[in-house]
């Protein structure tokens, strides 16, 4: 405690080491494929140009997934992707977009469930035990520090993911970041949580409708 | 007097189970007494990309409709629930369950240690751990820690087992108060659930 008032920058470290950073590429294939198949294309009939929200990116992994599945649609070059997390050490891990070799086997797996149009191994290259994504996938994200918690609203998006991240929040937190995602996405925007996490006992949970319950994504209907 | 000399104190069962274990749960879950008192709470290992179907193939011919709990879910009495593919399943405090990502455990996610661990700090002295066949050592320092806090330790025989590693891990690691086969664990729950009426 001594050593976090007196030297600020050890903050970091500190959070680093406190906050949960595992994930991994196209986690839940189906999810993936109704993200493709349904719901972005609900999107863009009322938008060709739209802005997604990663809100607690960690290192990235659902931020490559993403960037990697609008390419295949045609349509990364029309879309503004914001990627936030409280951790400044993991925001420049996500920035290198660099993932250990090891990880790739799963990833690669899950990108196939997914039905990826490509093959995986397309998107990046092995540099010392070390797959370099392709930079250029990311060209349209920015990367920034943002507390949930604590954080102002800082944009309108038309999609929020927000997946496995409240479940390290109690629920009263849970309930004060659904206000701030509500506030803001867009009328008619979507919201995508884990497939294990609840929002029903949220008091603003009657303001977004069930679009699919099997991979928790939910619309926004009341301002 | 029971045979195993049971009383009505405790307050949950956990169960923990790998490869060679589904039909052993099945049988416990068919044969369980209606109206069986506690919570089971059950972390099997399964395919980590396949969400579906578990679940309901359990729920057939269980007498309790089996669950995955939500993130945050409360724990109620009579329920039994499964931990679900790919997040780690913990019991907290509050008696509820909390779900993480982290990364695996013995190779698993859900790891059977997080939630027999889990479980035995919350539960402490008033806690059944139920360990079956399985094919690596996650679940034997659950077992540990629910012994050390005061739980009774149950694992499946192994020459019951099709595979016997985890059950023999755990005797391994810790005081293991029964040595059972799946039907006199079907008869130790039956005990118990009379210790309740």
């Amino acid at each position: 405690m001594k050593k976090l008032t007196e030297q600020p920058s050890f903050i970091n470290e500190f959070l680093d080491e406190l906050t949960v950073n595992v994930t991994e590429m196209f986690r839940d294939p189906s999810f993936w494929r109704i993200m493709r198949e349904e719901i972005i294309p609900a999107i863009m009939l009322n938008h060709k140009q739209f802005k997604i929200w990663h809100a607690g990116c960690s290192s990235g992994e659902e931020v490559v997934s993403m960037c990697i599945m609008l390419k295949e649609m045609g349509i990364l070059h029309d879309v503004t992707i914001i990627a936030t997390d409280l951790d400044v050490n993991i925001l420049e891990r996500a920035k290198q977009a660099t993932y250990p070799v090891k990880n790739m086997e799963l990833n690669e797996k899950n990108y196939i469930r997914f039905q990826g149009t490509r093959s995986f191994k397309d998107y990046y290259r092995e540099e010392n035990g070390n797959a370099v994504f392709n930079k250029d996938l990311l060209m349209n994200v920015s990367f920034r520090r943002h507390d949930l918690v604590t954080g102002d609203i800082f944009n309108k998006f038309d999609l929020v993911l927000c997946r496995n991240v409240m479940i390290y929040f109690n629920q009263a937190l849970q309930n004060e970041v659904l206000k701030k995602f509500h506030e803001s996405l867009f009328k008619y925007g979507y919201l995508a949580i884990g497939s294990k996490e609840s929002l029903i006992w949220c008091d603003y949970a009657n303001r977004f409708i069930v679009v699919n319950n099997e991979e928790k994504i939910y619309k926004k209907i009341k301002d | 007097m029971s045979k195993y000399n049971l009383n009505n104190s405790y307050k949950a069962v956990v169960i923990g189970g790998s490869a060679g274990s589904f039909q052993g749960v099945v049988k416990i879950l068919s044969q369980l007494p209606k109206g069986f008192p506690l919570p089971i709470i059950m972390c099997l290992h399964r395919l980590k990309h396949v969400r579906n179907g578990f679940v309901e193939a359990l729920s057939i011919k269980s007498v309790v409709q089996v669950t995955e709990p939500h993130d945050k879910e409360n724990i109620k009495k009579g329920s039994v629930y499964l931990a679900p593919a790919n997040y780690h399943m913990s019991v907290e405090l509050g008696l509820y369950f909390a779900l993480s990502t982290e990364e695996m455990i013995n190779n698993s996610r859900p790891a059977i240690d997080i939630t027999l661990g889990t479980s035995a700090f919350v539960y402490k002295e008033k806690l059944i751990g139920i360990l079956l066949s399985g094919a690596n050592k996650d679940g034997a320092l659950g077992m540990k820690n629910i012994h050390d806090r005061g739980g009774l330790t149950i694992v499946q025989e192994p020459s019951e087992c099709m595979i016997d590693t985890m059950p023999r891990a755990a005797l391994a690691a810790t005081k293991i108060d029964h040595i059972m086969k799946v039907d006199q664990i079907v008869e130790f729950l039956k005990e118990l659930d009379k210790q309740y009426r």
